[in-house]
């Protein structure tokens, strides 16, 4: 790994850093070729890689898929499409930042708006109620994944595999495996879709979700770069040791960053009921892996300590326009699968190919 | 890591007791396994074996695969009925040719195995089939459709809401069916996607959901907004196309149908969000299933397919309040008192 070394310039604190290289690289620019040089820009701005691609590909398929592709609607739609694994991608970033991963997070989202749907329409228990309900039961899934990795010490993979599976199988008994009819719920609970209400702006069409789930990217965001504990999420996921060393409670911030996960899947069920329009059980099966796909195609390392949230905003999206822009040219169901294959092995290519400049 | 190793060994003794709680030796065992216990289809056909094998005093063990399409969980499962000495299986396969051998070393242990649901291919791999005929099912919510739109089924603008990518034989049966019953010529009769109908707008997968279902039509939609029949392979999917043509203002001039006949499905038939439902029995077939299974235990016969049929046809009726001439159904009220889940 290369980011150990304190001037790493993978670290967050680095953009100042690396401003300076940049400087200092300046006399030895003449000898460099177009691609060094854009190869060492990206290594200073390793979260512009995202962003490029997005861009690169919304023009790519406006030329393959033609203008039906690129219209405000149609790049709103995207928008409502990936609202959900947005959501969750975003809670996976937090854990994947230390150096964990989370195989449940999807099932939780579930459990806690089948338990929220539930409470609601079937039982009549008001919203504001059934609603925070889902969101403790989101919480505390977190919290019972952060207690597993922390107090047994097992891998966060085995302990979500396990999990997963445990969320799953109560999903499946407490609904029953049945979906509650969108119809019903407008007529009993009708806030449970407030996130599924559109807006229409010049022939853009957002959802309240869409706007939710960018505000939680934002505040998410903020929160990882201006505190005290976003900071720890970064030092305990770059080096656990050392991190315990400098004083910080290290399974406390793992147990709080488990916990914070479960509380945006919590919110993110919520979120799921407007967009789908029931309470499905049987949705989002493998929204898990879809999430951990947008993480990975924003450039957040699977090692942990590095990468941006707002990566996996960004990966999310290009996934949406990725399948999107498949869809509209008419491209095979098979074959779209087979270009976000891709697409995750190419990002990560050139993930690493920035990490390999010498700087 | 001690830890670790403890608990594989506990999951590990855990399993071989689990797996050891067979039938008793001296009444007739049967197991039935199914391709998930998520689906309210598979929760509905164990309630009517379940009810059965107590009624005839038969003693039944369950197993259902983690998802659709766990195609290992089942072939242990048959491994385990065999080693349990159950006289016969009731089986609906997540893969239908990758079983075929492991079935065939339960029918030479002298298991009588019928396919429930789903056929195995080829379809005589089972001693018997009791299944939806499929085909059928889906060429009644077409010949509906196109009764519907009358003259109109000649410019018809269909949107295909499938299962899987991977094709699996019911989706392509209901699939197929719809168009043969809208009139529309099938290429290739076991796949989908392939016709040149210029009437078909596009195939979208839906992995048989209501997430699935939505982002589909939305898909479908895009690349035609003048869409006004929609096929969907169950009625989660067509909640789920629903509420994307809600959201593009569509939904009144649209024609749904689909296939299940779940008592969500038939209300949302009965409430005007799907137009007709054909409607199968996954209680019937288990119960039948089971008194098979004793029959062949007792007297060593074993079933006959229907006629001019390769498997036993457990029924399909066509919901819908709307009758259409020449294409018989049976209104919601019925539908509801004959559904499942």
């Amino acid at each position: 790994m290369t980011n150990t070394t304190p001037s790493s310039p993978d670290s967050p604190e680095a953009s100042i850093v690396s401003q300076d290289a940049d400087a200092v690289a300046e006399f030895e620019e003449p000898k460099k070729t177009v691609l060094q040089k854009i190869q060492h820009f990206l290594h200073g701005n390793p979260a512009m890689v995202p962003v490029i691609i997005l861009v690169i590909s919304v023009f790519a398929f406006r030329l393959i898929a033609g203008e039906r592709f690129f219209t405000a609607f149609n790049l709103s739609l995207i928008m409502q499409q990936v609202t959900i694994i947005g959501f969750l991608a975003c809670a996976q970033t937090l854990i994947i930042l230390t150096a964990g991963i989370d195989l449940s997070i999807a099932a939780i989202m579930v459990l806690a708006s089948v338990v929220a749907g539930k409470l609601a329409v079937i039982l009549g228990v008001p919203s504001v109620i059934a609603l925070p309900a889902g969101f403790l039961v989101g919480t505390l899934c977190g919290l019972l994944n952060g207690y597993i990795v922390t107090r047994l010490r097992l891998p966060p993979f085995i302990v979500t595999l396990g999990t997963w599976n445990i969320f799953f199988a109560l999903v499946i008994w407490y609904s029953g495996s049945q979906s509650i009819r969108s119809q019903d719920i407008d007529k009993i609970a009708p806030v449970l879709k407030f996130f599924g209400e559109r807006v229409n702006i010049g022939g853009a069409v957002f959802t309240y979700g869409s706007f939710l789930m960018v505000f939680v990217f934002l505040f998410i965001w903020f929160v990882l770069n201006n505190t005290a504990w976003g900071r720890h999420v970064y030092a305990v996921g770059d080096d656990k040791e050392a991190a315990e060393l400098s004083g910080i409670n290290t399974d406390r911030l793992l147990l709080s960053v488990y916990g914070v996960a479960g509380l945006i899947a919590g919110i993110a069920a919520w979120v799921s009921i407007g967009r789908v329009g029931s309470v499905s059980p049987q949705s989002f099966y493998d929204a898990n892996l879809d999430s951990i796909t947008a993480v990975v195609i924003g450039g957040t390392s699977l090692f942990g300590g590095r990468g941006s949230i707002l990566g996996a905003l960004f990966g999310a999206l290009i996934v949406g326009v990725f399948s999107s822009g498949l869809k509209i040219a008419g491209v095979d169901v098979i074959w779209q699968r087979f270009a976000i294959g891709c697409l995750i092995i190419l990002a990560v290519g050139i993930d690493q190919w920035l990490r390999r400049v010498s700087a | 890591m001690n830890l670790f190793k403890k608990t594989a060994l506990s999951v590990g003794v855990l399993t071989v007791s689990a797996m050891m709680a067979g039938p008793a030796a001296a009444e007739v065992g049967a197991c039935l396994i199914t391709k998930t216990d998520i689906n309210p289809f598979f929760v509905k056909m164990k309630e009517g074996a379940t009810a059965k094998a107590d009624e005839l005093g038969i003693s039944l063990s369950t197993y259902a695969g983690k998802v659709d399409g766990d195609h290992e969980t089942q072939v242990q499962a048959i491994e385990t009925c065999i080693a349990s000495g159950a006289k016969g299986i009731l089986l609906t396969a997540s893969d239908t040719k990758a079983i075929v051998p492991v079935v065939q070393q339960a029918r030479d242990a002298g298991l009588l195995v019928i396919a429930l649901d789903t056929p195995l291919e080829p379809i005589d791999s089972a001693d018997a089939t009791f299944a939806t005929d499929n085909f059928k099912a889906g060429e009644l919510i077409g010949q509906w459709a196109a009764a519907q739109l009358g003259d109109d089924a000649a410019n018809a603008k269909i949107a295909m809401l499938d299962l899987a990518a991977s094709q699996p034989s019911v989706g392509v049966l209901r699939d197929q069916g719809f168009l043969q019953g809208f009139g529309i010529d099938l290429v290739d009769p076991n796949r989908w996607g392939d016709e040149t109908d210029p009437r078909i707008v596009g195939n979208e997968v839906t992995a048989g959901n209501e997430e699935g279902g939505r982002t589909a039509m939305e898909s479908l939609l895009q690349q035609d907004p003048d869409i006004n029949v929609v096929y969907t392979i169950n009625e989660p999917a067509a909640a789920g196309a629903y509420e994307a043509l809600k959201a593009f203002g569509k939904e009144s001039d649209v024609l749904i149908v689909s296939v299940d006949g779940g008592c969500p499905g038939v209300q949302n038939v009965a409430e005007g969000v799907i137009g007709a439902t054909s409607q199968q029995y996954p209680l019937l077939m288990a119960s039948m299933g089971v008194e098979a299974i004793k029959a062949w235990a007792d007297t060593g016969k074993k079933p006959e397919p229907s006629p001019g049929l390769a498997f036993f046809n457990t029924g399909v009726s066509l919901v819908t309040d709307k009758p259409a001439d020449g294409v018989e159904s049976i209104d919601t009220k019925e539908g509801m008192d004959r559904c499942w889940g």
